[in-house]
C-alpha cells in the first residue's frame, strides 16, 4: 500500500533523526536531526490524513512546520550564544545542567 | 375596593386617622438623627427633637379632629339607620336603644391598620395602629407634654455635657410611649413598653457620675423588670386563651381587639382570664408604681427635673394604667369588676392611695412629695378602673398629666432659679412667692387642681372616681377615696407652705448652706468639668464628707445639680432667687392654663354641656354582629379570605374588623347597678362585645359637697399644723414628735418608707439571693470545679500518652521516613543528571520507545 510506504519512510527518517540526536556532538547537527524527527512526524500526519480522508492531519502538519521553524530559530540563537561564550559548539563540553 | 368605599362612606375617616402610625415613627427617626448627627448641629440636636415632637403633636391634633368627625358620623348614621335598613350590610344601626333614651351611643369602629412584622411558624406577628378614643387621647396628651418638656429642657439642661444624649433619650422615650399607645397587638405593646423602660433607665441615670443617681436608675429598671415578667406571662396566657377564638375570625391572639372581643365572649375561660389579668396587673403594679412596687418611683427623682416631669407624671407611669384601660374587657371579666364586692385592682389602688399620701407628709424633697403624690394619684386611677369607673379613671389620666407636669416643672423652675439646684424644701426654700410670681401662680393653680378644689380640672376627674365608687356599691373604696382626697389636700398644703410661704431659708434667702461647701464644690466643678471622669466620683465623695463635716448637718440629699457642670454660668447668677427665663415659664403658663380648663371635657356640674370626653373617648359597650375579620387589609395578601368573606355577604373594613351593625341591646338605667345588663353582664349570644358597658354615676352637687368639705378641712388642718410645726406658732402640734413617742414612732415609720426598701433589700434580696448565692458558690467549688479539675487531669494524662506514642512515634516517624526516602531516591538518581544533552535525548527516546512498545502491546 501507498500508506505503508509513507509510514516506512517516516520510520526511517525518525530513526536517522534519533541517531543524530544521540550520536552527534555538533549542536547544529543535533538541531538538524530534530528537524528530521519533526518532518518524519509530519509525514506520518499527512499519511494518516490521506488514509482517513480527513484534512485535519494536513492542517496540523502545517502547524508543526511553523512551530519547527520557530524552534529552529530559538535553537540556532542559543547555539550562536554558546559559540560566542565558549568558542565551541561541541555538546560534549557542555555539562552545566549536571544535577 | 367597593366594600372599602362603602365602609368609608359609612364611617368617616381621614388621612390623619389612617396614618396615625407616623406619630411614633417621626420621633423614632428623630432619635436616630440626634444620636448620629446631633453633636454637629448648632443646637446640639434639641431642635431635631422639638421639631419631631411638634410634627407628632400636629399629626395627633389632626387625628383627634378626624376621630371626633368619625364619632359624629357614627352617631349620624345611628339616627338615620331606622330609615336605611335597605342599605343592606353596610352600617345599619338599629336604633332601638337610642329611642329609649340615655347614652346608648352606637359602636364606633377603631381605625386599625397593620403590617406583618415577622412570621413564626405560620403565626403572623403584626405591628400597626389601633386608633380609638383612648389611643387618640393618649396620643394627644403624650405628644403635647413631650413637646413642652423638650422646650423646657433646652433651658434647664443648658450646657450639660450630655445635652445631645439627653434629647435623644427624651425623644426615643416619647416614641416608645407613642408606639405603646397606638399598639395594635400585644407584641407591639410590649415593644413600646420596653423602649420606655430602657429610656427611663438612661434618663434617670443621666448624671450617672453620682453613685446615687446610677443606683436610682438601676432600681427603677429592675423594679419595673419584676413587673415586666408579669406582662410577658400575661400576654402568653391571654394569647393561648384567645388564639382559637381569634383564629376562627381570621385574627390572632395578640391582636388587642381580638383579645377584647374574646374576653367578653362566651368562649373565654374564666380561669384563663383570671390568671391572665392577674399577671398583666403585676406588670401594671411595677410600671405604674403601685403598692408594693412603688419604691422605685420616688428614687427616680434623681433624674433631671424635666425627666421626672415627663416620665413620672404623664407618660411612663401612666403606661400601667393605660394597659388596664386598654385591655379593660380582660380585667373586667377576669376580676369580676362590678360583679364582686372587691377585686385586686381596686384593693391595690386603694392601698396605694393611702400609703403614698401618708409617705408624702414626711418628705423634705419637693420632688419626692410630688413623686409620692403621683403614686397616690395613680392609685386613684387604678382604683377607678377597679371599681368600674373607666371613664373617670381615664379622664384622671388626662387632667393629672397637665397639673402634675406643671407641678414638676415648677419645682424644676424653683431649683433652677431660686434655690441653687436644691430640692430641699426645709433648708433651701420658703417665701418664694415674692420672687417667682409666675412659678408661684402656676404652682397654686396646679395644686388646687391636684387637691380637687372645685372648678379646677382635678376636681372633676377625682370627684367622678369617688362618686362612681359609691355608685357602684364600693363603699370601702368610696371612703378610701375621700380619705385620700383629704390627705392630698393636706400634704400639698404642707409643700406649698414650705416652698412659697414663711421666711426664705438657705439658698432661697440668698445664702449658701455652708460657704466652705460651696467654695469646695465650685473648685471641684472647675477641676472636674471636662476633666478626669474616673476620678470624679471619688472626689465628689470627699467633697460630700467635707461638706457635711463643715455644715454640721448630715442630711444632704437633693442636690441634683451639683458638680455636674450643668450650670456653667457660675454661681453669681444664683445668689438671689429670681423668676426663671421664658423657656421655663411659658410651658408652665400653658400647663397652668390647662390645669384649670382641661377638666371641662367632662365636667357634669358645669352649667354648659361638657360631656365630650364621654362621647369621644369611652368605648361603647354595644353588642355588634359577629363577623369574620382579616387581620390585615394591607401588606399581606389575604385575597382568599377576603373573597370568602364577600361570598358570605359580610363586609370588611379598610383593615381590621369588619364593620358590624350593632344589635339592639337592652339598656340599663343610668347609675343603677341593680339592673345592669348588656355587655359585660350578659355574655353576648350572637354578637361580639368589645367593651363592657359601664355605669355612670349622676353628678350632684350635694354628693360633691362631701368631698369638697373634706378637701377644705384637709387644707385648713394642714395649714394650721404647718404654722405650728414650721411657722413657730403655738399650737398643739408644735414639737409633737418630740413630745409623743407614738407620734415619733409613726413619723419614723413613714420617714423610713414603711421599711419597704429594707424589706426588699435586706429580707427578700438577702433572704433569697444570699442562700442561692451560697449554694451556687458551693456547687461551683465542689461540683463544677471538681468536674473541671477532673477533666483537666484526665486530659493532661491523655495528652502525655498521645505525645509519647502517637505524636513522637507515628506522626514524626512517618514524616521523617518520607523525607529520608526522598533524599535516598534523589541520591540514587543523581548520576542520571549528567548534563549531557545527548544522554538526555537518549533517555527521552528510550522512554518514548518503551512507551510506544507498551502502547502497541496493549492495543494489539
Amino acid at each position: 500500500m501507498l500508506a505503508v510506504n509513507f509510514l516506512l519512510l517516516s520510520a526511517a527518517l525518525f530513526c536517522f533523526g534519533v541517531y543524530g540526536v544521540i550520536a552527534r556532538k555538533n549542536a547544529v547537527m543535533v538541531l538538524m536531526s530534530i528537524e528530521l524527527i519533526l518532518n518524519s512526524v509530519n509525514l506520518n500526519l499527512v499519511a494518516f490524513a490521506l488514509m482517513n480522508d480527513n484534512i485535519d492531519g494536513q492542517v496540523f502538519a502545517l502547524f508543526v512546520i511553523a512551530v519547527a521553524a520557530a524552534e529552529v530559530g530559538v535553537g540556532l540563537g542559543m547555539v550562536l550564544m554558546i559559540y560566542r561564550n565558549r568558542r565551541s559548539i561541541s555538546l560534549d563540553e557542555l555539562s552545566e545542567m549536571k544535577g | 375596593m367597593v366594600l372599602a368605599a362603602e365602609t368609608a362612606e359609612a364611617l368617616s375617616s381621614g388621612w390623619f386617622l389612617e396614618n396615625a402610625w407616623l406619630i411614633p415613627l417621626i420621633p423614632a427617626i428623630a432619635f436616630a438623627v440626634i444620636i448620629g448627627f446631633g453633636k454637629r448641629l448648632p443646637q446640639g440636636g434639641s431642635e431635631v427633637g422639638i421639631a419631631s415632637m411638634t410634627a407628632s403633636f400636629v399629626l395627633a391634633c389632626g387625628a383627634t379632629y378626624q376621630w371626633i368627625q368619625r364619632v359624629h358620623s357614627a352617631e349620624g348614621h345611628g339616627e338615620e339607620g331606622a330609615l336605611g335598613v335597605a342599605r343592606g350590610f353596610a352600617q345599619t344601626v338599629l336604633p332601638r336603644a337610642s329611642e329609649e333614651g340615655g347614652h346608648s351611643l352606637p359602636y364606633v369602629e377603631p381605625v386599625i391598620r397593620n403590617w406583618t412584622w415577622w412570621q413564626n411558624g405560620g403565626l403572623e406577628l403584626t405591628i400597626g395602629q389601633h386608633i380609638d378614643g383612648l389611643a387618640i387621647m393618649a396620643l394627644l396628651l403624650v405628644s403635647f407634654i413631650s413637646l413642652l418638656v423638650q422646650i423646657y429642657s433646652t433651658e434647664y439642661v443648658k450646657g450639660d455635657r450630655r445635652y445631645t444624649h439627653f434629647f435623644a433619650a427624651l425623644t426615643l422615650f416619647s416614641a416608645g410611649m407613642l408606639v405603646m399607645v397606638l399598639a395594635e397587638s400585644m407584641v407591639q405593646f410590649i415593644l413600646g413598653w420596653e423602649i420606655m423602660g430602657l429610656c427611663s433607665f438612661m434618663l434617670i441615670g443621666h448624671w450617672w457620675e453620682d453613685r446615687a443617681n446610677s443606683e436610682a436608675a438601676l432600681k427603677a429598671f429592675w423594679t419595673v423588670r419584676v413587673g415586666d415578667v408579669g406582662l410577658l406571662v400575661g400576654t402568653a396566657i391571654i394569647y393561648f386563651g384567645a388564639s382559637e377564638w381569634a383564629q376562627e375570625r381570621g385574627s390572632n391572639g395578640f391582636s388587642i381587639q381580638a383579645i377584647s372581643g374574646w374576653a367578653m365572649s362566651n368562649d373565654a375561660s374564666q380561669t384563663v382570664l383570671l390568671w391572665g389579668s392577674v399577671a398583666l396587673f403585676i406588670a401594671c403594679i411595677g410600671k405604674s408604681g403601685q403598692f408594693p412596687l412603688h419604691t422605685w418611683l420616688p428614687d427616680a427623682m434623681a433624674g433631671p427635673t424635666p425627666v421626672s416631669s415627663l416620665l413620672h407624671s404623664s407618660t411612663m407611669v401612666v403606661a400601667g394604667v393605660y394597659l388596664v384601660a386598654r385591655l379593660y374587657p380582660v380585667f373586667f371579666s377576669g376580676l369580676d369588676i362590678l360583679d364582686s364586692g372587691v377585686n385586686l385592682i381596686a384593693v391595690v389602688g386603694g392601698i396605694t392611695i393611702i400609703v403614698a399620701a401618708a409617705l408624702a407628709f414626711v418628705q423634705n424633697d419637693i420632688k419626692k412629695v410630688l413623686a409620692y403624690s403621683t403614686v397616690s394619684q395613680l392609685g386613684y386611677m387604678m382604683m377607678g378602673l377597679g371599681v368600674g369607673a373607666w371613664t373617670p379613671a381615664v379622664f384622671h389620666i388626662w387632667t393629672h398629666a397637665f397639673f402634675k407636669c406643671c407641678l414638676f416643672l415648677a419645682a424644676g423652675s424653683i431649683s433652677h432659679s431660686a434655690s441653687h439646684h436644691s430640692f430641699d424644701m426645709k433648708k433651701d426654700m420658703g417665701g418664694l412667692r415674692k420672687f417667682m410670681p409666675i412659678t408661684f401662680a402656676t404652682w397654686m393653680v396646679s395644686t388646687a387642681a391636684l387637691c380637687g378644689i372645685p372648678f379646677f380640672s382635678g376636681f372633676w376627674s377625682k370627684d367622678e372616681i369617688i362618686d362612681n365608687a359609691a355608685n357602684n356599691n364600693y363603699t370601702v373604696f368610696f371612703v378610701v377615696g375621700l380619705v385620700g382626697a383629704v390627705m392630698t389636700a393636706a400634704y400639698m398644703t404642707r409643700a406649698t407652705y414650705l416652698t412659697f410661704f414663711g421666711e426664705p431659708r438657705g439658698a432661697a434667702a440668698g445664702e449658701h448652706h455652708g460657704d466652705d461647701e460651696h467654695a469646695e464644690e465650685h473648685e471641684l466643678e472647675v477641676a472636674t468639668v471636662g476633666g478626669d471622669m474616673a476620678g470624679h466620683g471619688a472626689v465628689l465623695a470627699d467633697a460630700d464628707l467635707f461638706a457635711s463635716a463643715a455644715s454640721g448637718s448630715g442630711d444632704d440629699h437633693g442636690h441634683d445639680g451639683h458638680g455636674h457642670g450643668d450650670h456653667g454660668d457660675g454661681h453669681d447668677a444664683h445668689d438671689e432667687p429670681h423668676e426663671s427665663p421664658p423657656r421655663i415659664t411659658v410651658p408652665l403658663i400653658i400647663l397652668g392654663f390647662l390645669a384649670v380648663f382641661s377638666g371641662y371635657l367632662l365636667a357634669p356640674g358645669a352649667p354648659f354641656k361638657t360631656e365630650y370626653f364621654l362621647e369621644w373617648v369611652e368605648p361603647r359597650g354595644v353588642e355588634v354582629d359577629d363577623v369574620v375579620f382579616t387581620p390585615s387589609g394591607e401588606a399581606s395578601g389575604h385575597d382568599e379570605t377576603a373573597e370568602a368573606i364577600v361570598a358570605d355577604g359580610l363586609v370588611i373594613g379598610t383593615g381590621g374588623f369588619g364593620r358590624a351593625a350593632p344589635l339592639p341591646t337592652a339598656e340599663s338605667g343610668e347609675g343603677d347597678k341593680g339592673e345592669l345588663t348588656g355587655c359585660g353582664f350578659d355574655k353576648p349570644t350572637d354578637g361580639i362585645c368589645f367593651a363592657p358597658k359601664v355605669p355612670h354615676a349622676e353628678f350632684k352637687w350635694s354628693k360633691a359637697m362631701i368631698s369638697i368639705a373634706l378637701v377644705f378641712f384637709g387644707i385648713a388642718m394642714s395649714a394650721w399644723i404647718c404654722l405650728g410645726v414650721y411657722g413657730g406658732r403655738k399650737n398643739p402640734f408644735a414639737g409633737l414628735t418630740k413630745r409623743s413617742r407614738v407620734a415619733n414612732a409613726g413619723h419614723r415609720f413613714l420617714v423610713n418608707k414603711l421599711y419597704l426598701d429594707d424589706l426588699y433589700e435586706k429580707v427578700i434580696v438577702r433572704g433569697i439571693a444570699h442562700p442561692i448565692a451560697n449554694a451556687a458558690y458551693w456547687v461551683n467549688q465542689h461540683v463544677i470545679d471538681g468536674v473541671v479539675d477532673g477533666a483537666g487531669r484526665r486530659t493532661r494524662k491523655t495528652g502525655v500518652w498521645v505525645y509519647k506514642n502517637v505524636d513522637q512515634r507515628v506522626v514524626d516517624g512517618a514524616v521523617n521516613a518520607s523525607g529520608t526516602a526522598a533524599s535516598e531516591t534523589g541520591h540514587a538518581l543523581q548520576p542520571v543528571q549528567s548534563g549531557k544533552v545527548n544522554q538526555y535525548g537518549a533517555l527521552l527516546f528510550g522512554a518514548a520507545t518503551v512507551g510506544a512498545i507498551v502502547l502497541i502491546l496493549t492495543n494489539v
